[in-house]
């Protein structure tokens, strides 16, 4: 398969589409709501018999099968489930959860109805660019849905039971994944960052919980579940979003009026790196792609297709290029195919 | 220097523990700071998480209210131990928030801005919510009508109280 196809194929809807508020610094906004089945253990504690009727229950109250399709992560091989991970579909939590543990993926791939997970159900919303809104409504939908046909584990005093007492109350965790480079080039990410985590928000990498910050990408989320509403807890992070986006705008503004060898070296080296290696690790890619993609929102570099940065942080990751090659691949080969992807992506004019 | 636990490897793990306001520190080499799991080195962020969420738990051996000694709680449902319970930080069931809620509410203050929930509510627990507001208003008007010897009001109010009872027994919403 070419790879535009490929990529055609095996691109979410938040990495293929380039419009909507902020899309050039958010790549993409992301809404889970964490539920529990009165009365069954969770699936931590449950046993497999337990398991599978969560499995079962949870899979009848889906309508409209059509706009889904199931995955089993014990009937997929561990490459399908990496990929997964990778594309923000699932959480790295449910690979290594138990037999029967699952998704409900919509066709959009924009809904995930987690099964086994933490908890028993977690229903995920993503979208590109900064619109929680929409995301929230989205699942509240499909919460709504769920719920006509299951008793939930609720308490008038601490809202939703969930596994772990961090989610407790709404169950919601709502995030947007922000680019953020001219930040970390004047230096000013700390203390952007001291700032958020001062106003009840968490700072994490790529990947979520626990996971390095590659690329200059941060994940930038709610950290009470319990004492405010939903709607107060997305625009608590809306307004924090936007008030850093603006920050971002103005470092940019400044680099390009103030710094601007110093910014052209930076993004001319990484295109230069980039278009002509022949072998290149996953987060030296990652960092490199950050200054291109600079480049392109400054319009200093172009020809180069909008949705490349979010197609490649993707598409450059271990389980996607084995996917891509079709075979497992060990690092070193890894490397070489990952710097082969990107110099086919950036020569396309 | 030596390691603290073995004094035969050098210490490479610098340690220090907060309980309390004291402060602990350790200076450790890495295999006895992996054998005493108090730190992850590296993987598994998440384990970690969790045993510092169940250290801020209250972790006496017994738990003294008064002068009555409270014995250790096993949640009816799901079985879950208060050791593991404390050991985890995580719960088994939504009964257990029943069961370990002695612990948990001091933990709640701590790790989330409030303690009480304000968002969504679900249509039947809802529902349910609802009905019990209700019975509990006309437990109170009941209560007031005997004091006032109102008993003809009092046996309506009654009735309507059973009702809604019959109404919850069904599940209704």
């Amino acid at each position: 398969m070419s790879l535009d196809n490929f990529i055609k194929k095996h691109a979410s809807n938040w990495m293929k589409e380039g419009k909507g508020e902020y899309s050039d610094i958010v790549i993409s906004s992301r809404i889970r709501l964490a539920r529990n089945i009165d009365n069954i253990p969770f699936p931590q504690l449950a046993d497999q018999n337990q398991q599978k009727q969560v499995e079962k229950m949870v899979s009848e109250t889906i309508d409209n099968k059509d706009h889904y399709r199931f995955l089993l992560m014990s009937s997929l091989s561990y490459e399908d489930r990496l990929t997964l991970v990778e594309k923000h579909l699932i959480s790295p939590t449910l690979i290594n959860e138990s037999k029967y543990s699952g998704v409900w993926l919509n066709n959009e791939e924009t809904v995930s109805i987690m099964i086994n997970e933490e908890d028993h159900i977690r229903i995920q919303v993503v979208l590109p660019s900064l619109n929680l809104e929409e995301g929230l409504q989205v699942a509240d939908e499909i919460d709504n849905l769920i719920e006509s046909k299951l008793e939930y584990g609720f308490d008038e005093q601490k809202g939703y039971l969930t596994a772990c007492p961090t989610n407790l109350g709404t169950g919601l965790r709502a995030s947007v994944m922000v680019h953020l480079p001219a930040l970390v080039l004047t230096k000013q990410i700390n203390r952007v960052l001291t700032a958020v985590s001062q106003l009840g928000l968490a700072v994490r990498g790529i990947y979520g919980e626990g996971s390095e910050s590659l690329g200059n990408i941060l994940q930038i989320s709610n950290q009470v579940t319990l004492g405010q509403s939903e709607t107060e807890i997305i625009d608590n992070l809306r307004r924090v979003s936007k008030q850093i986006i603006d920050h971002e705008l103005n470092s940019r503004k400044y680099l390009m009026e103030e710094n601007k060898v110093a910014l052209l070296d930076k993004v001319y080296r990484a295109y230069g790196i980039l278009s002509n290696a022949y072998t290149i690790t996953s987060k030296e890619a990652l960092e490199l792609l950050s200054y291109v993609k600079l480049g392109v929102d400054l319009e200093l570099l172009d020809g180069i297709n909008p949705h490349f940065f979010k197609e490649l942080i993707v598409i450059t990751r271990p389980g996607f290029l084995q996917k891509l090659y079709g075979q497992q691949l060990s690092s070193e080969v890894r490397d070489i195919k990952r710097a082969e992807v990107i110099r086919e992506v950036l020569q396309k004019k | 220097m030596l390691c603290q636990e073995c004094s035969k490897r050098q210490a490479s793990v610098h340690f220090t523990k907060i309980v309390n306001g004291e402060k602990m520190e350790l200076k450790l080499c890495e295999v006895c700071a992996k054998e005493r799991g108090d730190l992850d080195l590296g993987h598994g962020e998440h384990f970690s998480f969790h045993k510092l969420l169940a250290g801020l738990l209250d972790i006496d051996e017994l738990q003294v209210i008064g002068e009555k000694v409270i014995e250790k709680v096993t949640c009816k449902n799901c079985g879950l131990t208060e050791q593991v319970f404390v050991n985890s930080g995580r719960l088994g069931c939504s009964t257990c928030y029943e069961t370990f809620g002695f612990k948990l509410n001091p933990l709640l203050k701590r790790i989330q801005g409030g303690t009480a929930h304000v968002g969504k509510v679900p249509v039947r627990a809802g529902g349910k919510i609802r009905i019990k507001r209700e019975m509990q208003n006309l437990r109170d008007k009941l209560n007031l009508c005997i004091a006032k010897e109102n008993f003809e009001q009092a046996a309506i109010i009654r009735d309507e109280i059973r009702q809604l009872e019959k109404e919850t027994e069904r599940g209704g919403s």
